[in-house]
C-alpha cells in the first residue's frame, strides 16, 4: 500500500529539519521522533537515580566514608571540563559532514571520541581512588547511590564512545555521505543528553554540600 | 561568514549556527562551570543561596546544550515538546516522591 505523504504547510504541521529524512506523514524524520522519546525516557531513568542519592545523602552509618571525605571537586571539574567540550566537538563534526567535510568531520568524531574516553578512564580512576579510601558498593547507603548512579552513566558514556567510534569507521569507509548526516545527529543527540545529565549529576550530587 | 549558515530546502529554510557561535556558546559553558566551581569554594555564602547560585547556573548550563548542541532552538517543536514532556514528568514524579519523603527538611 502506498504512504500518504502531505506536504506539512497543508497540515499545518512544523517541517522537517530537512537532511536524509523520509517522507513521513507529519513531515519530521521517524528516527529523530524516536530519538527525542527515548531520551524524554532516559530522564525519567536517571531522574529515579538521582533522587534515590538524595533521598539516602547523609544517612549512611557513621564511621564510613561520607561525600566530603572522597571527593575532589578540582579532579571532577577537570572531568566535567573534558565532556562539556566534547559536546562542542560533536556539534562541530555534525556540522561538518552537513558542509561534505568528511576529513574534518572525522577528525571531530574521534576527538569527540576521545575525550569521552578521558571522561569514562577519569571516573574508572576515581572509582579506584573512591575504593581504596574504603567505599565500595555495599559500604553504605551513599557508596550504593553513588556507584549506581555515575556508572550508569559511565555506561552511557561508554556507548557514546562506541557509536562514535562505529560512525569514524563508516565515514573512513566512505558509507557516510552528506545525505545520512541524520545518522551522525542522532548519535549526538544521545551525545549532548548524557552532557547534561552530567551537568545535573556535577551540581547536585558533586557541588551541593550535605 | 554571516551570522548563520543557511541550508536551504525545497520548502523550507532553517538558520543554523555558524562554528564560531558552537565556540562561543562553549565558552560560555566553560565560564559557567568555572563559576559553578569557585562559588563551591565561598565557604561564607549562606546555604539557600550557594544552592540557587549553583542550580541557576546548572540550568543555564542544561539550557543553552539543549537549544543550541540539541538544535531544540531551531528544530520542529514537536521535538522539544517530546523532550520537555519526559523532563517534566521525572521533575514532577520525583519531587513528589522526594517531598512525601521528608527529604527537604
Amino acid at each position: 500500500m502506498a504512504s500518504v505523504t502531505t506536504a506539512p504547510a497543508a497540515t499545518g504541521l512544523p517541517e522537517s529539519h530537512g537532511d536524509g529524512a523520509h517522507a513521513t506523514s507529519t513531515g519530521l524524520s521517524n528516527a529523530k521522533v524516536a530519538m527525542w522519546a527515548f531520551l524524554g525516557s532516559e530522564c525519567l531513568l536517571f531522574g529515579a537515580l538521582i533522587s534515590t542519592y538524595l533521598l539516602y545523602r547523609g544517612r549512611s552509618l557513621p564511621g564510613t566514608p561520607r561525600p566530603r571525605d572522597v571527593y575532589d571537586i578540582p579532579y571532577t571539574s577537570v572531568s566535567s571540563f573534558v565532556l562539556l567540550m566534547s559536546s562542542l566537538t560533536m556539534v562541530l563534526a555534525l556540522a561538518a559532514i552537513q558542509r561534505d567535510e568528511h576529513h574534518r568531520a572525522r577528525t571531530w568524531l574521534l576527538t569527540t571520541a576521545l575525550l569521552g574516553s578521558v571522561f569514562v578512564g577519569g571516573q574508572a580512576y576515581e572509582f579506584t581512588v573512591f575504593y581504596r579510601e574504603g567505599l565500595r558498593l555495599q559500604t553504605n547507603l551513599f557508596g550504593s547511590s553513588f556507584f549506581v548512579l555515575t556508572g550508569f552513566h559511565g555506561a552511557h558514556v561508554t556507548i557514546g564512545v562506541l557509536m562514535l567510534l562505529s560512525l569514524f569507521g563508516l565515514s573512513a569507509r566512505g558509507r557516510l555521505p552528506k545525505e545520512r548526516a541524520e545518522t551522525v545527529e542522532l548519535v549526538g543527540l544521545y551525545w549532548h543528553f548524557v552532557d547534561v545529565v552530567w551537568i545535573v549529576i556535577f551540581t547536585l550530587i558533586y557541588l551541593i554540600p550535605s | 561568514m554571516t551570522a548563520t549558515d543557511t541550508h536551504e530546502h525545497p520548502d523550507q529554510r532553517h538558520a543554523h549556527p555558524t562554528d564560531r557561535q558552537y565556540v562561543a556558546v562553549a565558552l560560555v559553558l566553560a565560564a559557567i562551570t568555572a563559576g559553578e566551581v569557585s562559588v563551591y569554594y565561598i565557604k561564607s555564602l549562606p546555604h539557600p543561596l550557594l544552592i540557587g547560585l549553583l542550580c541557576a547556573m546548572a540550568f543555564t548550563k542544561f539550557t543553552l546544550v539543549a537549544l543550541w548542541f540539541m538544535h531544540l532552538r531551531f528544530d520542529s517543536v514537536i521535538f522539544r515538546r517530546l523532550f520537555v514532556a519526559g523532563l517534566a514528568l521525572a521533575a514532577g514524579v520525583y519531587l513528589i516522591f522526594l517531598t512525601s519523603l521528608h527529604v527537604w527538611e
